[in-house]
């Protein structure tokens, strides 16, 4: 299935896009998204693991499967304030 | 709660707590340092994951009123380019009493900083632009890890 994954700050930087479409297995979850970023993005490899995932406006555990329509989001450790 | 591109007022924000049923209010101001570990910032550029940020603005208020006794709570946060010393968000709560006041407030940044979808840019006075990813080691220029002054130098 596609997914349509918003990238913010270093991510979106790494990949060039703010929007990007990968290809996962059915039922894919969290931790599959991670990894297929990383390999699509070497750059992104590095910090793959410490990127934050959100479905929906909800931070998402490793175990959580995607949807293919759903709201993903993928972004490095916020720092606002 | 609410995210915005202008400068924030914090006077007003502060008027919008204000309450006969509190008897203290308590405003944190974030604001634009200029040294961080020796370093000189020239300005930050924020950005945020908007729709996300909003809610999980709501969901601090939720927290905090869950709580304290929370008369009414207000927090803006800027994004875009900011210079040294601009206010880059504003925490207003008010509560019947001071401690819990204090209390939320704290309660409030400090969530903030861990849970809402905004991130900050370095712009250095060396030229160099680097995103601020708590944990995660910094792009624009790999420094050596820090030998504290106990350290032994190896020859």
């Amino acid at each position: 299935m596609k997914v349509q994954v918003k990238l913010f700050a270093r991510a979106r930087d790494i990949a060039g896009a703010d929007l990007v479409e990968l290809e996962l297995p059915e039922a894919a979850s969290v931790a599959d998204l991670r990894t297929a970023l990383a390999e699509e993005y070497p750059a992104m490899a590095p910090i793959a693991e410490r990127l934050l995932v959100a479905i929906g406006t909800d931070y998402a555990t490793e175990e959580q499967v995607l949807a293919p329509h759903a709201e993903i989001a993928c972004f490095p450790p916020v720092s606002g304030g | 709660m609410k995210l915005t591109r202008e400068p924030i007022d914090y006077t007003a924000l502060t008027e919008s707590v204000r309450s006969p049923a509190a008897g203290a209010v308590v405003l944190f101001l974030g604001t634009v340092r200029e040294m961080t570990n020796g370093r000189r910032t020239l300005a930050l550029d924020y950005e945020g994951y908007a729709e996300m940020a909003e809610a999980k603005l709501a969901q601090l208020e939720q927290e905090a009123r869950e709580r304290w006794p929370v008369v009414n709570v207000a927090i803006v946060h800027r994004l875009g380019h900011l210079e040294l010393g601009d206010i880059s968000v504003a925490v207003a709560v008010s509560c019947p009493h001071r401690r819990d006041a204090f209390e939320a407030g704290q309660y409030l940044i400090d969530r903030l900083k861990v849970l809402v979808p905004i991130w900050k840019k370095e712009n250095w006075d060396d030229g160099t632009t680097e995103w601020v990813h708590p944990g995660i080691e910094e792009n624009a220029t790999n420094l050596p890890p820090f030998q504290g002054p106990e350290t032994p130098v190896s020859r």
